[in-house]
């Protein structure tokens, strides 16, 4: 009880505290127009003593608009757009990643399947963008570098950009709310206005600024919902809730880091029920109607608005394309243009067949083989055979009798115990298993092509066995779950879904497995089946349930982000270089001849929220250790230590959710991935100085205090300034020598070796 | 005066005694059965054997004290080293004393037993309780099969378990006593040799500087700052010197040099004693070793008079056996194809001149000398024509290139990199310019002696980088196992089979109390979530007491079993079922605190508890053929002890 009545206490002081820090210390940008004479300094005294109990919250003060503060926001607002649209169209090629993206919005616009790593909605919204302003899906985004021309790519570069400029807006109005202090918020406004790195990720076709955009959208509806929590299930409550749901939606169908802020919201939410829980005051019916809005609006919401997001993918793409073979048989069947749209094939399984076989597990890929053998020192130095998840006439075997008869006439159909060979088309071997260790996994057996022209040895049987089948029942073709039994050793033909290393040409691991049990691992069927001595028959395949279409989607994606394991040549990003700005991206160009783009942080920002960090921790240390021994403090000391245990730690917590877990990741990483944490990391740079030089009377006694703070303040401002002035041709771009030369106009400012520009 | 009746009182809890004796027996009785090397033996053998010989190795699986406490078993046991680990299953000469080695890990294991029952009671939970986690120890089949042999986890279990009941005694203790002291010393120690055994030490480490910290702030509010200090003297300070000592131990112990040197600098190298040179065997061939240091001797083109090389001079670079010169050229390396590749120069006739001028760049002149002096030097050769420098790409070339790595030279001058700097490790200056005489000279041993002490810091450090970056091929192996699968005990591993009949040890926990330890998780976790919302409402269906021991139990046990069971979700390693056995430990110790816990339903649940206990016993009876390795079972019996299809028990076929 005792506890509550502290924290609202804590709530309300906080009000008033606002309404009077904006008096007393204004921001360096609003001093100029501050209608306050610094003579309000003598009430400080005296405005403490009623705050101190608690009794004087005015909300109405809260709501009672600043007109100096909502200035400053729009000169941020203005800032942001100046500097994210300026230059938008330079350079007139494709750069880095936009060979990605770009492509994948003409996909959308042509509306043909394609396969990737990350949810739709970024993809989508780029597509868009550019399909609104004209632009026809026609480029070909080759590669980075290509020339754009006449095509019109504008569009999705600006609208990549104004979302972009939506982000130091948003990092101002969160610090204003959690630390009730303008200044605090222009201080983080000021970091990312002219940060570079900001500024340089948000003027291309990427996924990354939709993906900040919504993370930034979604934290901002959080800090208003919690605001909004002494007056539940107005509308504006449900506003913010409901805001907050479809920004973690958008966050998460952008990018699988939108996870990371759904922790980040739902560790919040989890605290938020706790402090709802011990009031006791409320019934349990209420904490039952607090739960229920929150499943409703935070999860119920965004799940739904998410597989919306997968529906819309579905339905817009339509054709055949690049990613076909990553899904299932049933899946590929509703594609127009692809073999398996309105197939027609003959309709059970015969001898003399040439087929395909796909793995039933998702995104098992197809029975493979191709000439090369499996290198020495893993098993017995065979043709491989493996599985792989494009199409290719590799993925072709022909099926044969045990005996090498051909016959004439109707061909025999295959049966359920029958025993079969498979020989591969291309390379006349057959699939062939013996009791040596599978290269991966080593409990089951490998699984080789050998032989030649068909002949081999006993090696080479298998038998057929229809999942749920009886001897003697017929293979259907695509609806049939099969399973091969080899004859010999009693193991069954496996796809273990591990990528084997580079000599098997990253594809995936097949083995024999001596454990029986039934999985669709070890479960196959029959895709393609062309058989001239038998009539085509028109096959349709059950319609695939969309909730089916949506996990085999997710498995694949999720297999693919696995996939991307660093190249070992390659110079890889780890993720202590990113707060310490060790190394940026080559956006364009390299030499000295082209128009270079170098996606870096400004070094100085970078530097400054790093000593932040360290510093807020010294603080929040030192305070609690003082409160915790039960030294009395002012009031105000305790006001700014409970910002920054509240608000501070809130923000802390978000740095360390979008950053630590890449430490754990096995997946190449880049440097832009630190570009969210970066965010928040801004923006507890911004509460700690704030509050830092605001106790700067710890040090100096009164009116020098105030001068330090102001100078504090001007200091910070101008270094930003006159960095962002040295360090702007990384974003909007630079020509001639490079940094070493004394002549470039970069020179001297290479303040690490490891910097590329 | 009054104290004059002298009196001795002694209290002996026999029931601790009892559990303690058959705690050793079960773990100590014919321990020299079966006398061939099982499972890791052979893998640990290697070190005892290298330990008696005083041979320097490196394990990057861990730290040496783990080695060290086992190669003392051996010394123990008059081991000279003599033997060769090389396959499972291999039988020991009757020289070895087979008990002996694997007495010291039996040893821990068994005093494991009577550990937990003093951390239950350490825990405020009643003798029952304790004499219930400690059955339920000694009845774990997996921790015997675990102790009975020269592995490592038994120790680790053992100084775990010691530094948390230490650590509690302390903590129960009235303050400021001196045993209270001497408590928290030993749990210092502990922790240390918890670390020294095995790096996953480290998670439990980590728990109880964390529960000890809770301490230290609940205290810190009211208590002096002296109490403070003697915590962060006793659990951080001290574990970290002794750790250092480990190695200390180590490095001192195995002064002479072995098959891992060349993983070490040329200076740590040459601090070892080297043992009496043989030739090696068909190194006419090679001109890189696999450590990546290149042997190419240099020569002074003009050498007369012979004058020392200095900073700034051009040199070339001859290599001894083929008589090529180190060269360059613009043109792609074979693995990394962004740098230059780098040969020895043979003259094709194709349009290639030879560029093979090389400048010496000694970068610690400033430390050492302008004169490029053997071993100390830190040299960057960087060609003349394309200024690119010479260095270890760290790839390794494919069959062609005999798996050795890859040297390239490149341009990016990317600050300094070790893999930059080259040392010369053996110099002799010869005069023959015939080929046959210089071939000759360099088959020759070396005959230097460059008695150069490097300090045991750098020492230290050296190691223990080299420990942490060396990285092996992981591969799976037949027996590895993914820690979910943990849970649920899905697999096993066989240990060791007779080499004619079926008699066959393999590492299964008893699955009736491994159930148990999974239940009473899930259990705990539910009773605490009950209960933490209820208090938060206002109900507090718990005495403050019984809420603080609760809550204890959760954050020594379950926290206990979540440090050493999350972490490995994210390792890259292979793993086995062995790496779970410390958080099962943890698991045994939760279990009857909890039953004692819910003890309302008094009647019914002794029933239960004794039914359980029997189960117990019976499981226990049940897989003892597979603990101890007899006696030998029929195929048919081994069939019925298959309890999942996917656990591999082996037949033999005859």
């Amino acid at each position: 009880m005792a506890k509550e009545e502290c924290i609202s206490q804590w709530h309300k002081a906080r009000d008033t505290s606002t309404v009077r820090n904006r008096k007393v210390f204004p921001s360096p940008e609003q001093t100029h127009q501050s209608l306050i004479a610094p003579a309000s300094n003598s009430n400080k005294q005296g405005d403490d003593a009623p705050s101190s109990n608690g009794s004087s919250a005015d909300l109405s003060a809260r709501r009672r608009v600043d007109p100096s503060n909502k200035l400053l926001l729009m000169v941020v607002t203005g800032l942001s757009f100046a500097t994210r649209l300026y230059n938008i169209t330079e350079p007139p090629h494709v750069c880095w990643d936009e060979t990605h993206f770009g492509k994948m919005g003409s996909y959308y616009i042509n509306r043909t399947f394609f396969f990737d790593v990350h949810p739709p909605l970024g993809k989508m919204l780029i597509a868009l963008a550019g399909y609104t302003t004209g632009y026809d899906g026609t480029f070909p985004f080759v590669k980075p570098g290509d020339k754009y021309e006449h095509h019109n790519y504008w569009g999705m570069r600006g609208f990549c950009a104004v979302l972009g400029s939506f982000l130091p807006v948003f990092a101002y109005l969160i610090v204003q709310e959690l630390s009730r202090s303008a200044t605090a918020a222009a201080i983080t406004a000021t970091l990312l206005l002219f940060d570079t790195g900001c500024i340089t990720i948000s003027q291309y076709i990427l996924l990354d600024p939709i993906l900040m955009f919504f993370i930034m959208a979604a934290v901002l509806s959080m800090v208003k919902f919690n605001q909004q929590s002494y007056r539940p299930f107005t509308a504006s409550w449900w506003l913010w809730l409901v805001l907050c749901g479809a920004g973690l939606a958008g966050a998460l169908g952008v990018k699988f880091v939108g996870l990371f802020v759904i922790l980040l919201v739902g560790l919040n939410t989890v605290g938020d029920l706790w402090r709802i829980l011990g009031d006791l005051s409320l019934s349990l019916m209420d904490i039952a109607k607090h739960f229920l809005a929150r499943v409703v609006g935070l999860i119920l919401l965004p799940l739904f608005l998410y597989v919306t997001i997968f529906a819309v993918h579905f339905v817009l793409l339509n054709k055949s394309g690049p990613g076909d073979g990553f899904f299932s048989s049933t899946f590929q069947s509703r594609l127009i243009g692809n073999n398996l749209y309105n197939a027609s094939m003959p309709e059970y399984l015969a001898y003399g067949s040439s087929i395909t076989v796909k793995n039933l597990r998702i995104a098992g890929g197809y029975l493979h083989s191709h000439w090369h053998l499996y290198p020495e020192g893993v098993g017995a130095k065979q043709q491989q055979v493996t599985a792989y998840l494009h199409k290719d006439h590799n993925n072709v075997w022909l099926v044969r009798k045990p005996d090498n008869e051909t016959q004439s006439g109707t061909p025999d159909l295959v049966r359920h115990g029958d025993v079969i060979r498979l020989e591969h088309k291309e390379t006349t071997r057959n699939l062939h298993s013996h009791l040596h260790q599978a290269p991966l996994t080593k409990k089951h057996f490998q699984v080789t092509g050998y032989g030649i022209n068909g002949t081999g040895d006993t090696n080479d049987l298998w038998q057929v066995e229809v999942c749920g089948g009886r001897k003697g029942d017929l293979v259907k073709v695509l609806r049939s779950k099969v399973r091969f039994l080899h004859k010999a050793t009693g193991c069954v033909l496996y796809s273990s879904g591990k990528t084997l290393p580079k000599w098997g040409w990253e594809q995936v691991e097949v083995t024999c497995s001596p454990y029986m049990k039934e999985t669709p691992s070890s479960q196959w069927n029959i895709e393609d089946h062309v058989n001239p001595r038998l009539p085509n028959i028109s096959i349709s395949l059950l319609k695939p349930n969309f909730l089916e279409i949506l996990l085999e989607s997710h498995i694949v994606m999720i297999r693919g982000n696995s996939g991307l394991k660093p190249k070992d040549n390659e110079m890889n990003s780890k993720p202590w270089h990113w707060p310490i700005n060790y190394q940026g991206l080559r956006f364009s160009g390299v030499n000295e001849t082209e128009y270079r783009v170098y996606l870096l942080g400004n070094p100085v920002v970078w530097w400054i929220n790093l000593a932040s960090l360290g510093l807020y921790l010294l603080m929040v240390a030192a305070s609690s250790l003082v409160i915790h021994r039960g030294i009395a403090l002012q009031q105000k000391r305790l006001e700014d230590s409970g910002v920054l245990r509240g608000g501070g730690g809130l923000l802390l917590l978000g740095w360390l959710l979008h950053y630590l877990p890449f430490y754990v990741m096995g997946r190449v990483l880049y440097y832009h991935h630190y570009f969210p944490a970066m965010l928040f990391s801004s923006m507890l740079t911004g509460v700690t100085l704030d509050i830092l030089l605001r106790n700067a009377d710890l040090l100096l006694c009164q009116p020098y205090s105030d001068w330090l703070q102001r100078g504090g303040q001007m200091v910070l401002l101008f270094t930003v300034l006159y960095s962002f002035y040295l360090f702007h041709p990384l974003s909007y771009g630079m020509t001639g020598p490079l940094a070493h030369d004394p002549s470039s106009a970069m020179a001297g400012l290479k303040w690490m070796d490891s910097w590329e520009f | 005066i009054q104290c004059l009746p002298l009196l001795v009182t002694a209290q002996v809890d026999l029931v601790l005694v009892l559990v303690s004796l058959l705690s050793l027996w079960t773990r100590l009785s014919r321990l020299s059965y079966p006398s061939s090397v099982v499972f890791d033996e052979v893998y640990y053998g290697q070190f005892v054997s290298l330990y008696m010989k005083r041979v320097f190795f490196i394990d990057d699986s861990g730290p040496p004290l783990g080695h060290m406490i086992l190669a003392l078993g051996a010394y123990l046991g008059g081991f000279d080293g003599n033997f060769v680990w090389n396959r499972i299953g291999a039988e020991y000469p009757c020289s070895v004393s087979v008990a002996s080695l694997r007495l010291l890990p039996a040893l821990c294991g068994a005093l494991c037993v009577p550990l937990a029952y003093l951390l239950t009671l350490e825990l405020r939970f009643s003798h029952l309780s304790a004499l219930g986690a400690a059955l339920l120890l000694l009845l774990e089949n997996s921790l015997i099969v675990q102790s009975r042999f020269m592995l490592l986890e038994s120790l680790l279990i053992f100084f775990v378990l010691l530094a948390f009941f230490s650590y509690l005694r302390f903590h129960n203790a009235p303050s400021r006593s001196w045993s209270g002291s001497g408590w928290l010393l030993l749990s210092g120690v502990s922790c240390a040799a918890a670390v020294g055994v095995k790096y996953t030490g480290l998670f439990s480490y980590l728990l109880l500087l964390g529960v000890a910290s809770v301490h230290t702030w609940n205290l810190i509010g009211d208590r002096a700052v002296s109490h403070c200090v003697s915590k962060v003297l006793c659990l951080l300070v001290v574990p970290v010197l002794l750790y250092v000592f480990w190695f200390y131990i180590h490095l001192s112990v195995l002064h002479r040099s072995g098959p891992h040197d060349q993983l070490m600098s040329s200076a740590f190298q040459a601090s070892l004693q080297a043992t009496t040179h043989t030739d090696s065997p068909g190194s006419g061939d090679h001109s890189c070793l696999p450590s990546g240091c290149l042997c190419f001797r240099q020569e002074l083109v003009v050498d007369t008079p012979p004058r020392p090389i200095r900073h700034g001079d051009v040199i070339q670079l001859v290599h001894g056996m083929t008589s090529r010169f180190l060269n360059s050229h613009d043109v792609a390396a074979p693995m990394s194809p962004h740098a230059q590749e780098v040969s020895g120069y043979i003259d094709f006739n194709v349009s290639m001149a030879a560029q093979n001028l090389w400048r010496v760049d000694i970068y610690n002149r400033e430390a050492e000398s302008e004169v490029w002096k053997t071993i100390v030097s830190e040299v960057r050769l960087v060609h003349l024509n394309t200024s690119a420098i010479l260095k270890l790409s760290g790839v390794a070339l494919p069959d062609w290139g005999f798996r050795q790595l890859e040297v390239v030279a490149e341009k990016l001058q990317k600050g300094h990199s070790s893999s930059l700097g080259w040392t010369v490790e053996e110099h002799r200056y010869g005069t023959s310019q015939e080929q046959k005489e210089r071939e000759a000279e360099l088959h020759s041993p070396t005959h230097i002696d460059v008695d150069r002490k490097i300090s045991f810091w750098s020492k230290f450090t050296e190691l223990q980088w080299k420990m942490l970056s060396v990285k092996q091929e992981e591969s799976e192996h037949k027996y590895s196992s993914a820690p979910l699968e943990w849970l649920t005990m899905e697999t096993n591993i066989a240990y060791w089979l007779h080499a004619s009949t079926n008699a066959q040890i393999h590492l299964i926990g008893n699955p009736v109390s491994w159930g148990v330890a999974s239940l009473s998780l899930l259990a705990y976790q539910l009773l605490a979530t009950v209960y933490t919302l209820r208090r938060r409402r206002g109900l507090k269906d718990l005495s403050d007491g019984a809420w603080q021991r609760f809550v204890s139990l959760g954050f020594v046990c379950v926290g206990g079993w979540m440090m050493n069971f999350l972490p490995f979700l994210l390792m890259d390693k292979t793993l086995f079922l062995y790496h779970y056995l410390p958080a099962l430990c943890y698991l045994y110790v939760l279990s009857p605190a909890l039953l004692e816990h819910i003890r309302t339903l008094r009647s019914a649940l002794c029933v239960c508890t004794a039914a359980v206990l029997v189960a117990i016993l019976l499981s226990y009876w049940n897989f003892c053929p597979l603990t101890y390795g007899r006696p030998e079972l029929s195929a048919n019996q081994l069939q019925a002890l298959k309890w999942r299809d996917s656990w591999d028990i082996l037949y033999r076929r005859r």
